[in-house]
């Protein structure tokens, strides 16, 4: 954009240098594999399309008025938001935690810091079955929690209509804070130097100097980490799947799951009605999010 | 930069915390990672009843062994193995190729088409994709179940985080080494495959890296486009995890996610420097 006003001559001989046709195979790939299915998304959410019968006939706003009349759309679209809001949180304030606490570069750190990285690697779905396993009634954390108590512990973590989804998502979270880790060491690493030495001229103490001199300086890494957590996992599936499946009682039923569910019940326009929701509701909020932070980054 | 940071601090407070911090780190790792770990490795060694309820006990027998050869057979480990690796391998390398070529124009074209070509091209890093009319095109394509159709989602999902990064790295790189081959007379294929490409490396080496964690693990995405037709790691875990036959059959689900995990761990262990320094400098500029 800043060479927007670059002489005609300039934008003749970049056609040469840089052929269109470069782009070609991309946008292809892109236009079949992205761009149709979305398009498609908006065609169908309004039929009735279903494994049931062969022919698709237009619906209208049935679907929508339907899955808003028993109540299934705005909790689907609640618990999605809720999830998202609480992971983001989680996420980045441990990962921050652990980029703080690791970030000198001694052999224990660069140890813990791979360590941590560790859940990264791993399938999302291993990992819901891995806190299954710990969280059950008669599971791990029960049993060195009645070992400390003295008595049987049989706290059912996944089964609370209320509480489930914080836990969850603090799964979610504890799978990718090394990711987030990473990128906030990266933030701490490329600080001007000169603005650090000023701090500590100052005297200042070591909390006060990292919040107002070092987090503002983070903006970018924040802006990052928070909007590809939050929008990221409004996209999650697999965690929530293999720890509750959305429940007790479909608390913990994100969009996802919903759209699986019904995609496997054979009832495809539904499926493809939140599956648009999910787009509309992503693509409403990826917009504000990313500019807010932005613009925070700006006033810093 | 730390040293520095420490001598001026006031003498007490550093050699308390500075003593406090390994304790602290090592109490972490031990919580937070260690005994995931454990649970997952000792109930992978489990007899089935002893492995009824999963707990951090060591196995009274270890049945390593026979776990493996029971989950190889039941699973189809190979098949899956298989699989995976036949998505996995096209669809990066295509994505790494067509988002280079794309964004080394991107990067460089000045006028407002290419400004809003770029905006399009990258929204897909947040926007979800339409799983479900996705199994409908291709079925209309002939590719439903297919490995191709499959390699050609992967490669619509991270096209735009490719591009996204690409562009970001081409920015720096500066416009005089490209008209320095020019000058010898090489046209736009020659400077994009001498010039650009070997600069790209770094930049590459960490889309490779995430881009093939994203798919490796990925089961959503394969449930609706492969349907059970392709067998693939993550997808065989899910469908003999849900299907009931390993109902408090834990032993055999975890001796599965160590296999699984191990190929992207030992690529880890043995890259570990080189990834980590690798993503946290391509995360931040």
């Amino acid at each position: 954009m800043a060479h927007a006003s670059a002489p005609a001559a300039d934008r003749q001989r970049e056609r040469t240098t840089h052929p269109g046709w470069f782009l070609l195979p991309a946008l292809v790939v892109l236009a079949v594999f992205f761009v149709v299915p979305t398009v498609f998304n908006f065609v169908y959410a309004f039929t009735d399309w279903s494994s049931f019968k062969s022919e698709i006939n237009a619906v209208g706003f049935d679907n929508f008025t339907q899955l808003a009349g028993n109540g299934t759309l705005f909790s689907s679209l609640r618990i999605t938001l809720v999830y998202a809001v609480l992971v983001a949180i989680f996420q980045n304030v441990f990962g921050l935690a652990l980029a703080v606490l690791l970030e000198r570069d001694t052999a224990l750190n660069r140890f813990a810091r791979a360590a941590f990285f560790i859940p990264v690697l791993m399938s999302a779905l291993a990992v819901g079955y891995i806190f299954q396993a710990l969280l059950k009634p008669d599971g791990a954390l029960n049993d060195v929690l009645g070992f400390f108590a003295g008595r049987d512990v049989t706290t059912p973590w996944l089964g609370d209509t209320t509480w489930t989804i914080v836990v969850v998502a603090l799964i979610h979270a504890w799978k990718w804070m090394g990711l987030s880790m990473l990128i906030y060491l990266a933030g701490l690493k490329t600080m001007p130097e000169d603005i650090l030495e000023a701090a500590r001229m100052d005297g200042a103490p070591a909390w006060k100097a990292f919040w107002t001199i070092r987090f503002p300086l983070l903006a970018p890494a924040v802006t990052f980490s928070v909007a590809t957590a939050l929008l990221g996992s409004m996209n999650g599936f697999d965690i929530v799947q293999a720890t509750t499946e959305g429940g007790p009682a479909r608390t913990t039923e994100i969009l996802n799951i919903f759209i699986y569910r019904t995609f496997g019940q054979g009832l495809f326009a539904q499926a493809t009605t939140m599956s648009l929701v999910l787009f509309l509701m992503v693509a409403l909020l990826a917009f504000p999010v990313i500019r807010m932070l932005r613009r925070r980054e700006e006033i810093l | 930069m730390s040293g520095a940071t420490l001598r001026r601090r006031p003498l007490r407070e550093r050699s308390a915390w500075s003593r406090l911090q390994p304790v602290v780190t090592v109490v972490l790792v031990a919580v937070f990672v260690g005994i995931p770990m454990w649970l997952v490795v000792m109930t992978a060694g489990k007899s089935q009843g002893d492995a009824l309820s999963p707990n951090l006990a060591p196995p009274t027998d270890w049945q390593l062994w026979e776990n493996l050869r029971e989950v190889w057979d039941r699973g189809r480990i190979p098949s899956a193995f298989a699989g995976s690796l036949l998505v996995m391998v096209p669809a990066v390398v295509g994505v790494l190729i067509l988002g280079s070529m794309a964004a080394w124009v991107l990067a460089r074209r000045t006028g407002r088409a290419y400004a809003v070509l770029y905006a399009a091209a990258i929204s897909g890093i947040v926007l979800p994709p339409a799983v479900v009319t996705i199994v409908l095109l291709l079925r209309q394509l002939g590719l439903a179940g297919t490995a191709t159709g499959m390699i050609g989602v992967y490669a619509g999902i991270y096209l735009s985080t490719v591009i996204f990064f690409v562009t970001g790295f081409v920015r720096t790189i500066p416009l005089e080494l490209e008209e320095a081959a020019r000058v010898d007379g090489a046209g736009p294929v020659t400077v994009f495959v001498r010039v650009i490409l070997p600069l790209l490396r770094p930049v590459l080496a960490t889309a490779t890296i995430l881009i093939c964690l994203y798919v490796w693990n990925d089961v959503f995405y394969a449930f609706f486009v492969l349907g059970g037709r392709l067998d693939t790691l993550p997808l065989n875990l899910f469908q003999v995890a849900s299907a009931g036959l390993y109902l408090n059959n834990w032993h055999l689900i975890f001796m599965y996610v160590v296999l699984m995990s191990l190929p992207l761990l030992i690529v880890f262990v043995v890259a570990q420097r080189k990834i980590i320094s690798g993503i946290t400098s391509g995360a931040v500029k």
